[in-house]
């Protein structure tokens, strides 16, 4: 076993490099100059300037509104797809839909972007609909990729899970819908709720894809973060980011607590 | 009404007239190439408690996940109470299982796995609830009732899965493994708890198991199988005493197997040679041998007597070195060294705590009678 | 079955659709099944097509693949675009460069990351859920974000370089941002989490037992690293690496906020086409060549990976 001091330090220098950006952000949140280079003193007013910025707030909120959709869509089609890869036994097409379903996985996201906003520019063509591209784009875009995700999560936690209850819910009388709903989705909740969380994440950080599918009036808050720090350095940015970080910190602390909580049981 | 008789006093097995409840026809199933199981036929009496014997591998559990409706035969038919289940989906089948992990319903309570099946069955929730609080009481858990399964011990998992399987009152009972999780004690006095539930609620239980001594102590009826295929079917004393092929014989019990070749049958007696048992064997005799046919003779450990001197009037008398003997407290183990090499086992009772106890290396006589071996062909 | 049941319209309905293959198990595996040829295959077949259109000013600016002339329909395509991918060294060298980048990115995520998977690991509860935690937090803060952060230290007025010059170190600032040395801490920046979490979860179910019964038989613990750990902890590696390799191969946002004018990577190359060339055809050309050459093996790769192994 390694007693040396090698690990520790290597790993310490390790979580230095993780925090000293995300701690930067926040100190200059604070910093009443502009400049990174000059410490002008603390100072909120970079926070009430964002709080007043209407581009950013509605970025926000459209952002915001597309994460919720596309997260609870998501969440519903990949549990089906994941149902279907492991429970249904022999699916005619399987290896398409298995293919389907984790290739958003490895694929780039400037590929996907491109030929959803292909398909939707052809489509509008075709038969009219989508009728321009907004937030019904993106947010079928942004279902499309994250389901693939909750796939992978709900996938394995079914793997995992003892099949035998199912099958004694089925031998008591159950049938097959009666067994999912009574049975397999208490059990898989933490897979779904992971998997929802994940999606909303993903949805609410993604630029590329956005940018592709969006169309005016349906900015996202990627977007215009992009937009801004494109030409440089603005605090207020900083101020969003530092918000952020409070937000994710106090979200992972409450689910820590209760996993504690439960495994304490 | 009249009083419900005991299948395993009535034996309606061996009464012609009497009609099968569940009837097994040549069922198979393959999966590829692989037969796991092949071509089974079987009977099986209202009432009995049923256990399919075998290793690991030999198909069992297959055979009981057909009767349950998890799997689907690749042909051949099943009729419970008359009425052909192929086309039937498990959820609907007169059948109930107990699964050997118990699949106990982790985020219900013990009584909300209980009910749960009857409230598939449309009962109201008052009924159900009473019906059990009865059950509850039948397998002594009424303290538990609101508690997570993950809240029990094995052994009360066990008795949960069990009242919750039992509580529709299935036409049959389909047990995998059921007492394979517990300690040997617990084992025991479980055995007797099941067989009791069992004839107090008279449904037809069929057990798959692997351990003998737990087929032997249980059933009405056991059935040996072997790679897919049932090798012997019989009441547990025919089984011990009379297997009909060297696989069953060795398979329950401990057994001495001697190889040997028919010689000659006088009226009472039936002669085999037997080089590696030194004399020739002298059995009861069964029909259909012919001359010189290549036979197996098995004999119970406990059927073999040891003696310092050699015994007087005894069929069947071997010398033999003692190599080992092991005290077990209510018998002992002797392992006998013959002059061939061969080892035998013998089981001696210690009912008296009397002369010399024999030792490692004496010098010792093997003797049993005539009625002790069993002339195996298969 | 009660008789209800069977009267009911729900089951003479079901009934009814179930001799047309309706049943209601095809319909639930209809549901993602449609939604994703629709909106995942489809739209691949659509940037072939356009792959092989022309460029021309138009809504949308591309032309058409069927065509209707005199003689009735007859298709028009073009293999130019591709044809100008392989000519212009551009290209070409975005993609090996693409490759190069994403591969020591993985391999220095691999050498920080291994480290720190290995200590976590080990570390005794409640300090490794602590651990785990503070390496997860930054994985669920925003990815653009993280990298703008390291605009305002790395750039030439930024926090690095005036540390550096204030304690003396150096006279001249440091020229990262906006070349390839941001681009490989940005990437090994922002992946990190990705590479140390697969690793964790495989070193973690390690047994310490083979760990002691390799010492116990003569082993000094870098032999026992190499020839035990390293070894048994390698469906991590390749999972962490292949969680690093594959999307880096593919980015957009780092190259486009920290790298520079010189700095080729095939994701910002087809961004590029795209947005401020506005050629839909070239951008598609570059996207059919990107899932040739990269996307495909890999998914062969995955396929094959999940073939073999099986845990």
């Amino acid at each position: 076993m390694k007693r040396s001091l090698f690990l520790p330090v290597v790993s310490f220098i390790g979580f230095l490099f993780l925090y000293i950006p995300i701690v930067s952000l926040v100190i200059f949140s604070f910093n009443k100059s502009k400049l990174v280079t000059v410490w002008g003193g603390w100072s909120t007013k970079w926070y009430g300037e964002l709080l007043n910025d209407p581009q950013i707030l509605g970025a926000a909120w459209i952002s915001l509104k597309i994460g919720f959709v596309s997260a609870t869509l998501a969440t519903v089609l990949g549990t089906i797809a994941a149902m279907v890869l492991t429970r249904f036994g022999r699916v005619r097409g399987r290896g398409l839909l298995t293919g389907m379903v984790t290739a958003p996985l490895v694929m780039p996201e400037v590929i996907t972007g491109l030929s959803l906003l292909l398909l939707f520019v052809a489509m509008e063509a075709a038969f009219g609909w989508p009728a321009g591209r907004g937030m019904l784009t993106i947010i079928i875009a942004h279902t499309t990729f994250c389901m693939a995700y909750v796939a992978v999560v709900v996938q394995s936690r079914l793997v995992d899970m003892d099949d035998s209850i199912e099958e004694a819910a089925s031998d008591l009388g159950a049938k097959p819908m009666r067994v999912f709903f009574d049975i397999t989705l208490p059990m898989i909740a933490p897979a779904l709720i992971s998997g929802w969380l994940l999606s909303f994440t993903l949805s609410l950080d993604d630029l590329v894809i956005a940018s592709f599918v969006s169309g005016p009036g349906a900015s996202t808050l990627p977007m215009v973060i992009f937009s801004k720090v494109r030409l440089g350095v603005t605090p207020e940015i900083n101020a969003l980011a530092t918000l952020i970080v409070v937000v994710v910190a106090i979200g992972i602390s409450i689910s820590w607590y209760f996993m504690r909580k439960k495994a304490k049981t | 009404m009249a009083e419900p008789s005991l299948a395993a006093d009535a034996k309606p097995w061996n009464n012609s007239a009497a009609t099968p409840f569940i009837r097994i026809k040549n069922i198979t199933k393959k999966f590829g190439e692989f037969a796991a199981v092949d071509d089974i036929t079987l009977d099986i009496y209202k009432g009995e408690l049923f256990c399919l014997l075998g290793g690991s591998g030999c198909g069992k559990s297959t055979l009981l996940r057909m009767l349950a409706g998890f799997e689907a035969p690749t042909s051949g038919s099943i009729e419970i109470d008359g009425q052909d289940v192929a086309k039937i989906a498990a959820f609907d089948r007169p059948t109930n299982m107990m699964f050997q992990s118990y699949a106990l319903f982790p985020h219900m309570s013990v009584e909300k796995n209980i009910a749960y099946g009857l409230l598939r069955e449309g009962v109201p929730k008052g009924e159900a609830m009473d019906r059990v609080a009865d059950m509850l009481r039948l397998v002594k858990l009424q303290d538990f009732a609101k508690r997570k399964p993950h809240q029990l011990s094995g052994g009360q998992q066990q008795r949960v899965a069990l009242a919750r399987s039992l509580i529709k009152q299935p036409k049959l009972l389909l047990l995998d493994e059921p007492l394979g999780a517990l300690d040997k004690k617990l084992r025991e006095e479980t055995q007797f708890e099941l067989i009791q539930i069992q004839e107090t609620l008279g449904v037809t239980f069929i057990v798959v198991t692997h351990d003998q001594e737990e087929a032997m102590t249980l059933s009405t009826r056991i059935g040996v199988m072997k790679d897919g295929k049932i090798v012997q079917v019989g009441e547990p004393p025919q089984i011990y005493e009379d297997p009909n092929s060297k696989y069953v014989a060795d398979f329950i019990g401990s057994v001495n197997m001697f190889e040997g070749t028919v010689d000659v049958a006088v009226p009472d007696t039936l002669r085999i040679k037997s080089p590696e048992a030194g004399i020739d064997l002298l059995v009861e005799p069964i029909a259909g041998l012919k001359a010189n046919q290549d036979v197996s003779v098995a004999i119970r450990p406990e059927r073999i007597a040891v003696t310092r001197h050699k015994p007087e009037g005894v069929a069947n008398i071997v010398e033999g070195e003692v190599e080992e003997v092991a005290y077990l407290g209510n018998i002992s183990i002797l392992r006998v060294k013959l002059a061939s090499g061969k080892i035998l086992k013998v089981t001696k009772s210690n009912l008296l705590h009397d002369e010399e106890p024999i030792k490692w290396d004496e010098k010792v006589f093997l003797s049993w009678s005539n009625a002790a071996g069993i002339v195996l062909t298969t | 079955m009660s008789a209800f049941q069977a009267s009911s319209p729900w089951r003479k309905t079901a009934a009814f659709l179930a001799r047309f293959g309706l049943t209601g198990r095809a319909l639930i595996i209809a549901v993602p099944m449609i939604w994703l040829l629709v909106f995942f295959l489809v739209p691949f077949l659509v940037v072939m097509k356009i792959s092989v259109a022309e460029p021309m000013i138009a809504r949308p600016p591309y032309s058409p693949l069927f065509v209707q002339g005199p003689d009735g329909w007859s298709i028009k395509a073009t293999i130019g675009n591709y044809a100008y991918l392989w000519e212009d060294s551009l290209y070409i060298n975005a993609y090996w460069s693409s490759i190069k980048i994403a591969f020591f990115s993985t391999v220095l995520a691999l050498l920080i990351g291994y480290p720190m998977s290995y200590y976590i690991a080990r570390s005794p509860e409640p300090k490794r859920s602590l651990l785990l935690l503070l390496i997860v937090l930054p994985f669920w803060t925003s990815f653009l974000l993280r990298v703008y952060a390291w605009i305002g230290i790395l750039k030439t007025k930024g926090v690095l370089n005036a540390m550096l010059m204030k304690i003396g170190l150096i006279n001249e600032p440091l020229i990262i941002m906006q070349t390839d040395v941001a681009v490989y801490i940005g990437i090994v920046y922002t992946y990190l989490p990705f590479m140390i979490l697969p690793l964790y979860a495989n070193l973690v179910k390690l047994d310490d037992s083979l760990l002691e019964a390799s010492a116990d038989l003569g082993a000094g613990p870098i032999s026992t690293f190499f020839r035990i750990t390293i070894p048994l902890s390698m469906p991590g590696i390749v999972a962490g690496s292949m969680l690093v390799f594959i999307p880096a191969i593919g980015e957009f946002v780092i190259p486009a906020l920290l790298g520079g004018p010189d700095t080729l990577m095939i994701g910002k190359v087809l961004w590029t086409e795209f947005f401020s060339n506005r050629d839909w055809p070239v951008a598609s050309a570059v996207a059919i060549a990107m899932l040739i050459l990269l996307v495909i093996p890999i998914m062969l790769l995955r396929l094959a990976q999940s073939k073999g192994a099986d845990t």
